[in-house]
């Protein structure tokens, strides 16, 4: 098994290579005067609308991302752990059948808090 | 002796409709030679890898033209015909030009995470193809965990584009960030929750068996299960930030979204990046819902790994043809589609396969008898869910004010222009609605000030 994940990694030093190839060319057109240089601080400046940007980009965002990422932890969470019950599922039979409806039916009542408590809108 | 009038594959390694033939003579010359080990395996993983990455690097050329030209004859348009044939010189023209454009770099903006985020995009799209089955013994890497590698995987492209969009440092492109980690999250639930019903059914997370399995029971996969495939082609076309999703770069409300301060062969990088990302997936729906490499008898003429593009080409126009008719959604509307309609549906969907194992197993039935059985329940039930599901959910959605009616109880201000000129005109000035349409009717033209008058009759 090791020597199958060795295999993908091999893969990954390819992938990783294959986008440096044309941001290489791109540099070495650089190094060769071909693509122009020309900085000035307009033009090296954050684009805002044409406007001179006011403040720091990294400004506050809003909670509503937060309910959706600790939503997504725990519908996440439970995914990941139905995944080995699929895969042993026909080992185990009947007991697993209910075992999952059980879980999915303690889940279901988050949801449906989450549902009342308006956590999956945008608002 | 019977022959076997349809295979037509040998064991020659100059075979290419299987190139297992070909590693496997590769490795028997090395053993030959007295090679060690290793040398075999560097071999052949490195044969896989030339190969992957140059269908790759053909897809990120030759797509870049396919989807501008089938998006524009679905918009009633050309498309690119001018460079070459049928413009098929197009995408070398623009990798030309973004190669020798001014690289433009915000000074304010993080350069090594800005530098990272083109490549760590492309990354995820190419390594997912390492563990799919490119024919019956082409597998460059057989993982047994395959589809969590893929699910890994596919999740990271979100990541780099969020990384794009907070190394830029500016506002638009933090917008396109978050937005992308809220459409990541959200919908990462039900691609998650969609795959599950499908090792649910096969009973194995890797895809060669997978693929294998459909086989074996000489049946693609998304006629058992046309649910989580609707599910996971919608989701995953909303992480891949496609036109019906693509609140990331939304032109026409943050100006391009996470690239928009990236130029050159950086933006360049991220544009072949979706479409190799569009192609993994595809890929993965080639694979898992219509049987890879093969295809009932087709695959003992035709190499595996060509039916296998076949396939993913067929996967890859329906993405096309969603970009090509839907507008784009609101933000709000999509997150709540993911969270109040296909999460549930995913969840209702496990639970009914799971009882269909289970019939299956503890009743001992022959798969000619339950599949079909299978295929009719599941389609008839996916339909029902989702009109059950759309009733359910529909007085919200169906509140729709009737136009005519709505408009016409508006009070609409009269410019300037439309007032009656004459200061001594019988109608008042500004009046309800009742009086001006009488004078509008008895005058016959505009001069009570209103485009629209009361109520219809």
């Amino acid at each position: 098994m090791i020597e199958q994940f060795g295999r993908a990694g091999f893969l990954l030093i390819f992938a990783i290579a294959f986008p440096l190839i044309p941001i290489a060319a791109s540099v070495a057109l650089g190094v060769f005067r071909i693509r122009p240089r020309k900085p000035d601080p307009i033009k090296s400046s954050v684009y805002e609308c044409g406007m001179v940007p006011v403040g720091d980009a990294l400004v506050r965002y809003n909670v509503r991302y937060y309910l959706f990422a600790l939503l997504f932890v725990v519908f996440d969470v439970e995914a990941v752990f139905l995944y080995p019950w699929a895969v042993a599922y026909r080992a185990l039979g009947v007991y697993a059948f209910v075992e999952a409806l059980i879980f999915i039916a303690i889940l279901f009542v988050g949801y449906v808090y989450a549902w009342r408590k308006r956590a999956m809108e945008w608002i | 002796m019977t022959p076997r009038p349809l295979t037509l594959i040998t064991d020659n390694w100059y075979d290419i409709r299987d190139l297992s033939n070909l590693s496997g003579k590769i490795e028997e010359l090395i053993r030959d030679a007295n090679g060690p080990h290793w040398a075999v395996w560097v071999v052949s993983a490195l044969l896989g890898a030339i190969g992957i990455v140059a269908f790759i690097g053909g897809v990120a050329i030759i797509n870049i033209w396919i989807e501008r030209r089938v998006v524009g004859r679905m918009q009633s348009r050309l498309g690119p015909n001018r460079l070459g044939p049928f413009g098929l010189l197009q995408p070398l023209a623009d990798a030309i030009k973004l190669m020798q454009k001014e690289v433009l770099q915000p000074k304010a903006a993080d350069g090594l995470v800005f530098s990272i985020a083109p490549i760590a995009f492309t990354v995820p799209g190419i390594v997912i193809m390492a563990v799919l089955p490119w024919g019956r013994n082409m597998s460059l890497a057989r993982l047994d965990v395959g589809i969590l590698f893929i699910l890994a995987m596919s999740s990271l492209g979100a990541l780099a584009v969020f990384t794009g969009g907070y190394g830029s440092n500016n506002k638009y492109a933090l917008f396109g960030a978050m937005r992308v980690i809220a459409m990541l999250v959200t919908y990462e639930i039900p691609s998650v929750l969609a795959l599950l019903g499908l090792v649910l059914f096969s009973g194995t997370m890797d895809l060669a068996d997978m693929v294998l399995f459909q086989e074996k029971f000489w049946i693609p996969l998304v006629l058992v299960q046309p649910l989580p495939f609707l599910i996971y082609f919608i989701s995953s076309s909303a992480e891949l930030n496609r036109t019906p999703a693509d609140l990331a770069e939304a032109e026409s409300e943050i100006a391009g979204g996470y690239h928009v301060e990236y130029s050159g062969m950086k933006f360049g990088l991220f544009y072949a990046a979706e479409l190799i990302n569009a192609v993994a997936i595809s890929a993965i729906i080639a694979t898992v819902f219509l049987g890879g490499w093969w295809f009932y008898k087709l695959d003992e003429l035709v190499p595996g790994w060509m039916i296998f593009i076949g396939k993913i080409y067929a996967v890859y126009f329906l993405f096309v043809w969603t970009r090509g008719t839907l507008p784009r959604f609101r933000i709000d509307q999509l997150l709540a589609f993911a969270w109040k309609w296909m999460t549930p549906m995913a969840f209702a969907n496990i639970i009914v396969v799971a009882a269909e194992v289970l019939i299956w197993d503890e009743t001992g039935a022959s798969a000619g008898l339950v599949l079909p059985l299978y295929i009719a329940f599941n389609m008839l039930f996916a339909g029902v869910l989702i009109v059950a599901w759309v009733r359910f959910m529909g007085p919200r959605f169906s509140r729709f004010p009737d136009r005519l009616r709505y408009f016409d109880r508006i009070d609409v201000p009269s410019l300037p222009a439309m007032r009656a000129p004459a200061p001594a005109a019988a109608a008042p000035k500004s009046g309800s609605g009742a009086p001006a349409r009488s004078a509008s009717e008895g005058g016959g033209d505009l001069r009570g000030g209103r485009l629209v008058g009361g109520p219809r009759p």
